[in-house]
């Protein structure tokens, strides 16, 4: 998993590389530097020359400015090298996302592929960058401190042999016992955000119905819960702090005894004092380095999270893939269902369409007419290929779907969804998703055909207005129109309505609808609609129940065999006083 | 000027919050505070004794007599060590008080935040983006968390020994102190410089993450819309673009944040050189000392080699700590600032609520009077006390009369001009108009979400002012197009309507509303867990969930706000028919899209920017023959 991630570095390989070079540096220079500065003490008590002491002392300045520039560099590039990969690695879960089918896409839900791309990889991030500037640092300090500690203190080096091991179980029993803690805590953490979220957007509802204690009520319990668990996990940690005190007093004590003992017995030949001084910035160093150390483990622990959420989204495989020899060109509007049953998961229990035997012309009009959850949509959906049918196949233009390249096809099947979105930009942005390099002209005549045109131009800057995030500044039956004629620019063989007319008037609607008949004769419109009136004068009406076709046949045909469209027929068009 | 004000708003939030926290810890913050001033001073105390025994070690060395050595030596290791178990007893007692305090105070913060939330006003909610309001729970606690739990502590332990190294380095030197403060002021402005930089960036790289979140949201939102266009590729280079601002303003926050920390380092050994050879100069120029020491003393001796050695390992103390001060400096700008957000959302005016007719269950008395009662009983009464002391009831009934309603959200700007509307118990009163015309509005004013500007709403008689607003609502149903569901059980969200419902009462209710039906072909029927705002469920079935929890409420009155809009025709007759059985004797408001929803109404009104311009039962309009008329045979858009 580390590796596929890792893979994502790229370009940002040299920055990396730079840190680890100039963390080196930096670290050979920081365990340089009490070497320098006890000779420098020392020349201070010998009552050097002042040339001697100058000189010293400038040694110590140069290294101390050679040392800033290392670790300022280090600190430049691995903010480079982070930053980058970062950047990368959004890139990369991004266009893996834009090759999602729409099953991998229910597979996630929306909102948390925006938590892995911000949130998650902002936390691998701040672990990269933590990791590559002490990974070597940390490490290299110990080794080096612990071989300068022996060099200079020899017998007194004997304190680490108790403290390095100490320290290190030490640490590592504190993070293993609060990492789960942690762990646990904050997907509890996560559900408390989730639920205060969900009363934010629910305000309506929880004032509508006077439950505001309740809710109250509700919040103090859970987060008082979450609470005890976090204090429990913090407590753990917040043993790190004594336990390295300890060890460092430790330290002290056993340098400054043994030490001076040595040094007294052995009239300072074993030892002097400017070594025991060494020895206590050294154990210092040696036991800032396991603190970094046991830190990257945390950290590692803490992002190994975010790293599974990312490294799931990068391996998860887009459900359908591009045949080995694609047909690229799709031949007319036909379609055919056969013998199509299908069932949105692998374990799901029911099939969501069943035993779809279907034949639609090319030029023809369908309309599909049926309850909430009759699977209309699904039946449509199959058509672009946006789903594969379980067993049996679908047609266009003769040939089964799968054979199709993907882009090809659905560039020939235009779709307008139920839940459909513009984007924000400019409404010419919005339309050109349909095709690319569109003249006005034609951008225009699209509305026009969706009767579109005539509210564009009543804006103050026409095709130029600005359409703010979700659509927000139309109305809905406004952006259904512009979601059809962002359709229509595709010029596709097969155009299916996905209930796109619900929130547009009737009179508009036959508009549409006539618009169609006259201007684009050749395309294959498939019409789901709630109304009858939007598809009574269609050449096919399927009537769906429960996941299979009940009935198909013309207004007239149906109005004289089928129970359920005459139940419609009669809601529609008496209104519920007759009954 | 500008710098001036700054730091004051700051030091409000910073006094206001030190505040909160005494209060919520009157006891175990000034003893963590306490320890943490004592580990501070017992800090400092060691370097001295570590000292004294070296300084022993160099009498000692040539005599190369342990034992008698050992006299001195030992006793003194043996109050260092003394020192070091109190300071690990406060240390430890210090971080386990902070775990404590931190969590127990964001807790209390977050508790507090979240009532201060119920209590708002709509129009709060309204006008604030809910991922902004969201931020407060997130980013704004996790700043707090930064500020109370490290950079707090490290302040005050960081100071002390700032000051009393100051203090202890007086006493050896005056000159060689002034040069350490003179070193200090640089590291102070390099800080100042860098670190404002870094804020500078993070602000930068916060609004570029703001920025890219939202470019992610609209496009996840849309992927299946991506896809039926094949529109990939350009997503992509869009997102680049936004991807690659984001990479330039994080890579600058760190590179400053980064270079910190080496930079004041730095500056410290370099400091230290420079003390150790100005030291070393006045040792051999035989420079007299000028001390605090030797002051009071009242004579000056000459700088000597054991002055100069300890006052290198202060001025080492000296700027660690300045360099763990300015690490803090990011946490307590960031921290300031989430603070004063979350103030904010303190401040907020709550919803106020002069209401003192009450809703109580009732029955009749011996004389057909009404009594109140304590158990449920189906009937309810207002209970309305009078200044004169008096205390009258009124029986709810679901009578609602608007009379001459002026409203705006706005000041000046109105969006409803004297409207006015009586509803009969009994009556289904229906509102038609385009968007924007005021449908909403007028039930928002109903049940109080907004107060009217002008005019009375009465119901049963009362002015609705006079009624408490939990009671208000509670005798009103909503159903809204916006479905909003809980995460829990569908049985959890359909008794959301009434908390003491049984569970036969909510299937009856769902089976009222038309949801039975489907609920029960879910997995795990009622008990199916709904999560994300019902995701699992289509539109119009989560519609039939919320008029199901509309229904178990049982109110007077129902405000059906678009409530069918995504359900079928054919079901709708049947939720219909069922909300029309509940609402015998009772009034109904519905608003909807499709005429077909409202024209079985006793009355339909056609609102237009604002005002009625029609109204009247279907027959009637139809008629009438105006806007209503053209907009059934579709001569008229509704938008």
């Amino acid at each position: 998993m580390i590796k596929r991630l890792l893979s994502s570095v790229g370009e940002y390989k040299k920055p990396t590389i730079l840190t680890f070079f100039f963390m080196v540096g930096e670290a050979v220079i920081e365990c340089l530097i009490p070497f320098i500065t006890a000779e420098l003490v020392n020349r201070i008590k010998a009552g050097a020359e002042i040339r001697f002491i100058l000189f010293t002392g400038l040694c110590l300045a140069l290294m101390a400015i050679t040392s800033l520039c290392f670790g300022g560099l280090a600190g430049y590039t691995s903010a480079k090298a982070s930053a980058g990969f970062a950047k990368n690695l959004r890139r990369e879960v991004f266009s893996r996302i834009q090759t999602y089918t729409f099953e991998n896409i229910d597979k996630f839900s929306s909102s948390s592929l925006v938590t892995r791309l911000t949130t998650d990889i902002t936390n691998i991030q701040m672990s990269y960058m933590m990791v590559i500037r002490t990974a070597v640092r940390s490490p290299l300090m110990l080794v080096f401190s612990v071989i300068m500690a022996y060099l200079m203190g020899g017998k007194l080096a004997g304190a680490f042999v108790f403290t390095i091991p100490f320290l290190t179980f030490g640490l590592l029993m504190v993070s293993r016992k609060a990492m789960p803690a942690f762990r646990r805590v904050f997907r509890k953490y996560d559900r408390l955000n989730e639920s205060i979220e969900e009363n934010v957007r629910g305000m309506r509802v929880v004032k509508g119905f006077a439950r505001e204690d309740y809710e109250k009520e509700k919040f103090e319990r859970a987060a008082g819960d979450i609470c005890t668990d976090f204090t429990k996990a913090e407590r753990i940690v917040a043993f790190n702090t004594p336990l390295m005190q300890i060890c460092l007093y430790f330290t002290m004590i056993f340098v400054l005894t043994v030490g001076s003992q040595t040094v007294i017995s052995s009239m300072g030949l074993d030892l002097d004092v400017g070594q025991i001084s060494a020895m206590l910035t050294y154990g210092m160093q040696i036991l800032m380095s396991l603190m970094m150390l046991s830190m990257i483990y945390v950290m590692l622990t803490m992002s190994a999270e975010s790293m599974k959420r990312i490294h799931e989204v990068l391996v998860e495989e887009p459900a359908l893939r591009n045949p080995e020899e694609p047909v690229m060109e799709v031949a007319d509007g036909s379609i055919d269902f056969e013998g199509v049953n299908f069932k949105y998961a692998q374990t799901a229990e029911q099939y969501a369409l069943s035993n779809v035997e279907l034949h639609i012309d090319s030029g023809m009009t369908v309309g599909i007419i049926g309850g909430t959850g009759s699977s209309k949509t699904t039946l449509v959906q199959l058509i672009p290929r946006l789903y594969d049918a379980t067993t049996g196949c679908v047609k266009v233009g003769g040939v089964d779907v799968r054979n199709y390249d993907i882009k090809s096809l659905r560039n020939s099947v235009a779709m307008v969804l139920q839940k459909n979105q513009l984007f924000s930009g400019t409404i010419k942005d919005n339309l050109r998703w349909g095709n690319e390099q569109a003249t006005d002209a034609q951008l225009e005549e699209a509305c026009r055909l969706a009767q579109a045109h005539e509210f564009v131009s009543t804006f103050p800057e026409g095709y130029d207005t600005y359409i703010e995030q979700g659509g927000s500044n139309v109305s809905g039956g406004q952006k259904q129109r512009l979601c059809i004629a962002r359709a229509l620019l595709k010029k596709p063989r097969i155009l299916i309505l996905d209930d796109s007319t619900s929130a547009v008037d009737t009179k508009t609607d036959a508009l549409i609808r006539k618009g169609f008949r006259e201007f684009i004769p050749e395309t294959t419109k498939i019409i789901i609609a709630q109304r009858i009136a939007s598809v009574e004068e269609a050449d096919l009406i399927v009537v769906m129940e429960g996941g299979a076709i009940s009935d198909a046949g013309t207004h007239d045909q149906l109005m004289e065999r089928c129970e359920i469209y005459q139940d419609i027929y009669r809601q529609q068009t008496k209104g519920g006083k007759d009954q | 000027m500008k710098q001036r004000k700054g730091p004051t708003g700051q030091g409000k939030i910073l006094l206001r919050l030190l505040k909160m926290l005494f209060a919520a810890y009157p006891v175990l913050l000034p003893v963590t505070v306490c320890c943490i001033v004592f580990s501070a001073v017992t800090a400092t105390m060691p370097a001295i004794f570590q000292q004294q025994v070296i300084a022993q070690i160099e009498i000692w060395y040539q005599s190369g007599d342990w034992t008698a050595a050992s006299q001195v030596i030992l006793p003194k290791i043996a109050v260092l060590a003394g020192l070091y178990v109190i300071s690990l007893l406060t240390i430890t007692a210090e971080t386990q008080l902070m775990a404590t305090i931190t969590q127990g105070f964001l807790n209390k913060m977050r508790c507090a935040m979240f009532k201060k939330m119920q209590d708002l006003p709509i129009s709060y909610f309204d006008t604030h983006k809910h991922g902004d309001i969201m931020s407060h729970y997130t980013n704004d606690i996790d700043t707090l968390r930064q500020l109370i739990s490290q950079a707090f502590p490290t302040l005050i332990r960081a100071s002390i020994i700032v000051v009393s190294v100051t203090c202890i380095m007086l006493y050896y030197s005056i000159w060689m102190t002034l040069v350490v403060l003179l070193g200090v002021c640089f590291m102070i402005f390099v800080t100042r410089k860098i670190g404002g930089g870094s804020a500078k960036y993070f602000m930068r790289q916060q609004a570029a993450i703001g920025k890219t979140e939202g470019f992610i949201q609209e496009m996840m939102n849309g992927q299946k819309v991506i896809k039926v266009f094949c529109h990939e590729e350009e997503c992509q280079k869009d997102f680049d673009q936004i991807n690659e601002e984001l990479f330039q303003d994080s890579f600058r926050a760190n590179a400053f944040a980064n270079c910190l920390g080496p930079l004041i380092q730095n500056i410290g050994n370099i400091l230290y050189v420079i003390i150790a050879t100005v030291g070393g100069i006045l040792l051999i120029a035989q420079v007299p000392n000028l001390s605090l020491g030797a002051l009071a003393a009242g004579s000056l001796t000459v700088l000597t080699i054991d002055i100069v050695i300890p006052f290198l390992n202060m001025t080492k103390q000296f700027t660690g700590n300045v360099n763990q001060l300015s690490q803090q400096m990011n946490s307590i700008v960031m921290g300031l600032a989430g603070a004063g957000r979350i103030f904010r959302l303190m401040d907020e005016q709550p919803e106020t609520d002069e209401g003192y007719v009450t809703l109580v269950n009732c029955k009749a008395g011996e004389n057909d009077e009404i009594v109140e009662c304590e158990e449920f009983t189906g009937w309810w009464a207002w209970r309305h006390p009078h200044h004169d002391g008096t205390l009258t009831y009124t029986l709810l009934e679901g009578d609602i009369r608007l009379h001459e309603v002026d409203f705006g959200y706005v000041p000046g700007k109105n969006v409803l001009h004297d409207v006015s509307v009586y509803a009969e118990p009994g009556d289904k009163v229906a509102f038609v108009g385009a968007t924007g015309a005021g449908k909403t509005t007028i039930t928002n004013l109903i049940n109080r979400f907004y107060d009217i500007e002008d005019g009375k709403i009465r119901f049963d008689g009362i002015n609705i002012n006079k009624i408490k607003k939990s009671d208000l609502r509670r005798s009103l149903g909503l159903v809204l197009q916006e479905t909003n569901l809980f995460t829990g059980t569908v049985m959890d969200n359909i008794r959301y309507g009434k908390l003491e419902a049984t569970d036969e009462a909510c299937i009856k209710a769902a089976r009222l509303a038309g949801a039975h039906d489907f609920i029960t072909r879910l997995p795990k029927g009622y008990d199916t867990m709904l999560t994300n705002n019902g995701a699992n469920l289509s539109q119009g079935q989560r519609q039939l969930i919320a008029i199901a929890r509309a229904a178990v409420a049982d109110p007077p009155v129902m405000i059906m706000d678009e409530a069918t809009s995504s359900i079928d025709t054919r079901t709708e007759a049947i939720v219909q028919k069922g909300m029309d059985k509940l609402m015998e004797g009772r009034s109904t408001f519905v608003i909807a899209h499709r005429l077909s929803t409202v024209m079985n109404s006793d009355v339909i009104m056609v609102l237009d920017h604002g005002r009625i311009i029609e109204r009247g039962s279907h027959d009637q309009l139809i008629a009438a023959g105006g806007v209503y008329c053209q907009l059934y045979t579709g001569a008229f858009e509704l938008e």
